[in-house]
């Protein structure tokens, strides 16, 4: 197998790739070799052109999106100027991000066989490469069962395998654990390295959750953003980078070279650190003045939600008080989003009572029920319906009886800028969260309910987040977050609520639920157990003040 | 023979359940027809596997029931039956002179209620055995089952089918997050709130299923010039045109006897020229490819036994498959018949017991 000039067994010779309609390429002047062997991490903020890069290397770019590409892409000596998508199958195999809606058959078998069928594999060999494929990833026990009942974990984890049955040199993932709890996204992880340790295959992952993914990785891109990448060790490409887990932060601030990458490293650094924050109190966000005489904003008492014979939600209790965030946590399936939708009023509700302000929100009409809680769902694009955000911005003003222009100020002040004339659409993810939780805070709910909301954030991103919902516990708002992202909820919540089989079963203050649990524990906590600190701003505020 | 557990040919249960349906179409006797329902019933009852589509045999019991309760209550809507022993007596309501010819209620006789329950009967029937292959057999296997010739078409309805539970999905999703917004929920406006939403939705699921059957090598290498093409479609069209139309007139005693079978042999020698000649284009291998053993061929017998049975019959000795109602009397049994029928039984024990969805390779408990 011969490589491109770079040698690797991927190879971007100076590519600038250009979508139709665009102005400015997404990609300029972009270098690459990729050795082989290697599992080589793409990550840059939202929008910088992550996906075309994993897009161009099996030539879905430009073949299956459009625009033009110049320059030169290699995989295991093929150009994909002249071998289309399908004509790399056997080298390339890859992995988009919702696996569920790249499965073209329904049961895992022949999910797993698809691809070999194309390539008129001898069926002997099929059923070899099967058997070996199920094992390897641990899903034998799953063979026979139809997709669409396996849990997100292990549908990302067929959907890799049904890539690897065609044993490609190269597999490429995109943003493979973004939708998955921590448990899942450890079992996914653990099949990839496998793979990169055992098998050689070469990998190519992009991924927003970085402290998921970095330690794992033998080379960083990281795209800056002007169509231009940084490619080099992790640990030296993410001495300045805008996007950098926790683990990596806390290293900067006290200053280790090289930095660290797992949670390993740093606590076999971190001996000096700890005991110069012995005698520290972590710093935590003061709690908005509570009006103790007035009770919670919403209060729920043994709410039970039920789908058939399946019982998602099993007598919960829960008070909110006002100015408080409460992170709502636990694997996938345990309840979260049933528990949120039923406090709405929108969800079923088997039995048990909400009240907010003495209102139940499932006996009033939805436009009023808003006025008391507002819910921004997992895809807020399901509320999204007309041509421009200004459109939408006036239709939330009548759907809230608001003065014309305030839906569109509360915009402005979550996010600024984003011009009227936009198809909602065309925004990001964090532009559309933000005019999504801008509509239902137009109605002024007392109790603002966010599920999934870090879902395709950056760092910044959610930076940005953790400050919009400090600001609505502020005003005075009681704010649920249905989450599996660790340092969010480290980071933005007062409180956090563990569910487990529609069950509470942890309610607590957010240090210590998180510190001393292994699944949820964020990195700055595991680093610096048995002390209960939770994030870098922590770290950096007790620091100034010890030097000081 | 392997009595081990596995998934028989779905095209055995398919000839074994059409067999039967034609044995049901060219006799009213009700014994009969009770039989042939008793026999399908058994066998999916001892041979059906665990996964979904094998407990829809429920619904086509009920429809079955509908079919044959319609055809009585139609009878008596639409009266006429005064000849014989009248033994429900009904005020006609009389019509307007321009739908002369059609009564509306009146007298109803016996002869004219059992004509009628005797062809709902039949009906069901012929519906419960292609319920029953439904049941036995994986719908999606008898797919991969087609010739190479017709891989685009099975993989277009695989698609098709896993779209609409997900359009399903979608438009209850996006319903429920339009009352988050409290928007209304009936009239024009919110019809477009619901419908852009899942448009937007199914379209962006279909251009990831698009990248993701070309990333996996979907529609390799195949380069057929345009007039062999038409050349294949056209022969694949026509044949299986001929195989329909073969079907129906086999199992439709009434049409003329050239619809039968001479149409289905030709549909099936035009589509046997068309398959190969298509499915040489078609570099592609099948994943476990379900055999064709003995005991495949001996449950396909075991229904097209009784098919051909009751077709001889009907030619020669009509009579104890078409019982009298004039005069009105007790259906017989024919011992030739009912034998015949009975051999389509044999399939609970002669095909191997299905393999459990749910675990690995575990056996259903026969």
């Amino acid at each position: 197998m011969t490589g491109g000039m770079y040698g690797g067994v991927i190879g971007f010779e100076a590519v600038t790739v250009t979508y139709e309609d665009a102005a400015d390429p997404v990609l300029r002047d972009f270098s690459l070799a990729v050795e082989e062997g290697e599992l080589c991490l793409v990550a840059g903020r939202t929008g910088v052109g992550k996906s075309t890069v994993l897009g161009a290397i099996n030539g879905l770019v430009p073949h299956f999106t459009g625009g033009r590409l110049a320059g030169r892409v290699t995989v295991a000596g093929l150009d994909t100027r002249t071998a289309p998508p399908r004509e790399l199958a056997h080298v390339v195999g890859v992995v988009g991000q919702d696996p569920l809606a790249g499965f073209v058959t329904d049961t895992v078998e022949d999910e797993l066989a698809y691809t070999m069928e194309q390539l008129a594999v001898p069926p002997a060999a099929m059923r070899k490469r099967v058997e070996e494929t199920l094992d390897l990833l641990g899903i034998a026990e799953l063979r026979r069962r139809p997709l669409r009942t396996l849990s997100g974990g292990q549908q990302q984890r067929v959907a890799i395998g049904a890539a690897l049955t065609a044993h490609p040199a190269v597999l490429v993932l995109d943003e493979p654990t973004s939708a998955l709890d921590p448990t899942a996204a450890e079992d996914v992880l653990a099949a990839i390295t496998r793979l990169v340790h055992d098998l050689g295959t070469t990998v190519v992952i992009a991924e927003h959750r970085l402290e998921r993914v970095v330690q794992y990785a033998d080379r960083l891109v990281l795209l800056t953003g002007s169509g231009t990448a940084v490619s080099g060790p992790p640990a030296e490409v993410l001495v300045d980078s805008p996007v950098a887990p926790p683990v990596v932060e806390l290293g900067r601030l006290a200053g280790w070279s090289p930095l660290p990458l797992s949670v390993r490293d740093a606590r076999r650094r971190a001996a000096p650190l700890r005991s110069t924050l012995a005698d520290a109190v972590p710093p935590v966000p003061a709690p908005a003045p509570s009006d103790p005489t007035r009770g919670p904003v919403l209060a729920a008492r043994d709410v039970v939600v039920r789908y058939g014979t399946v019982l998602a939600v099993r007598e919960v209790d829960l008070d909110l008080p006002a100015g408080e965030v409460v992170a709502l946590m636990g694997r996938n399936g345990s309840g979260k989003s049933s528990l949120l939708w039923a406090l709405q009023g929108t969800g079923t509700r088997h039995s048990g009572s909400v009240s907010v302000g003495g209102v139940d929100p499932a006996q009033v009409p939805p436009h009023r029920a808003r006025a008391h809680v507002g819910l921004v769902p997992q895809t807020p694009s399901d509320l999204l319906y007309l041509d421009t955000v200004g459109a939408e911005c006036a239709q939330a003003d009548i759907e809230s009886e608001a003065a014309p222009g305030h839906c569109r100020a509360l915009l402005d002040q979550l996010v600024p800028g984003i011009p009227d004339d936009h198809h909602p659409r065309d925004l990001s993810e964090g532009q559309r969260l933000a005019l999504v939780l801008a509509i239902q805070l137009a109605a002024a709910p007392a109790v603002v309910l966010l599920d999934e909301p870090t879902r395709g954030l950056d760092y910044p991103g959610k930076a940005r987040l953790r400050q919009l919902v400090r600001a609505l516990a502020a005003e005075g708002r009681a704010v649920v977050l249905a989450t599996h992202d660790v340092e969010f909820a480290a980071a933005a919540a007062d409180r956090v609520v563990v569910m487990a089989e529609g069950e509470v079963i942890a309610d607590g203050r957010t240090a210590d639920v998180l510190v001393a649990s292994p699944a949820f524990a964020p990195q700055v906590a595991k680093v610096l157990a048995p002390q209960p600190w939770l994030t870098v701003d922590q770290v950096a505020q007790a620091l100034t003040g010890v030097r000081a | 023979m392997s009595r081990l557990p596995r998934a028989l040919h779905p095209g055995a249960w398919w000839l074994w359940a059409l067999g039967l349906a034609t044995a049901a179409s060219r006799t009213t006797n009700p014994l009969l027809l009770a039989l042939i329902i008793a026999v399908a019933g058994l066998v999916v009852a001892s041979r059906r596997g665990d996964a979904p589509w094998a407990f829809a045999f429920k619904f086509y019991l009920w429809a079955g029931l509908i079919v044959a309760l319609s055809r009585v209550l139609f009878r008596v809507l639409f009266g006429g039956g005064d000849t014989g022993h009248v033994i429900l007596w009904l005020p006609e309501i009389p019509l307007p002179g321009s739908f002369a010819g059609i009564h509306l209620l009146g007298p109803v006789s016996a002869e004219y209620l059992l004509a009628g329950l005797y062809d709902g009967l039949r009906l069901a029937a012929m519906l419960i055995c292609v319920g029953a292959a439904n049941a036995l057999a994986d719908p999606k296997r008898m797919l991969k089952a087609v010739p190479g010739a017709l891989y685009e078409v099975g993989t277009a309805v695989v698609v098709a089918l896993s779209v609409a539970p997900q359009l399903v999905e979608s438009v209850l999703r996006v319903r429920r997050a339009r009352r988050l917004r409290g928007g209304r929920q009936r009239g024009l406006r919110t019809l477009r709130g619901i419908a852009m939403p899942v448009l937007v939705d199914a379209l962006d699921r279909s251009l990831a299923l698009a990248a993701a059957m070309d990333s996996r090598g979907y529609g390799r290498g195949t380069g057929a010039t345009r007039p062999v093409r038409l050349a294949t479609g056209t022969l694949l069209v026509a044949g299986l045109l001929g195989i329909c139309v073969g079907v129906y007139g086999l199992l439709d005693g009434t049409s003329p006897g050239w619809l039968g079978l001479p149409m289905l042999l030709l549909g099936l020698l035009v589509a046997g020229f068309g398959l190969p000649l298509a499915g040489r284009r078609v570099r592609r291998s099948v994943y476990r490819p379900d055999p064709w053993r003995l005991t495949e061929t001996l449950v396909a017998a075991s229904g097209l036994l009784p098919a051909a049975a009751l077709v001889l019959t009907a030619r020669v000795d009509p009579g104890n498959l078409y019982p009298s109602l004039d005069p009105l009397g007790w259906p017989g049994l024919p011992l030739g018949a009912t034998l015949a029928v009975l051999v389509a039984l044999l399939p609970a024990w002669l095909a191997p017991p299905p393999v459990s969805v749910l675990g690995p390779a575990r056996a259903v408990a026969a």
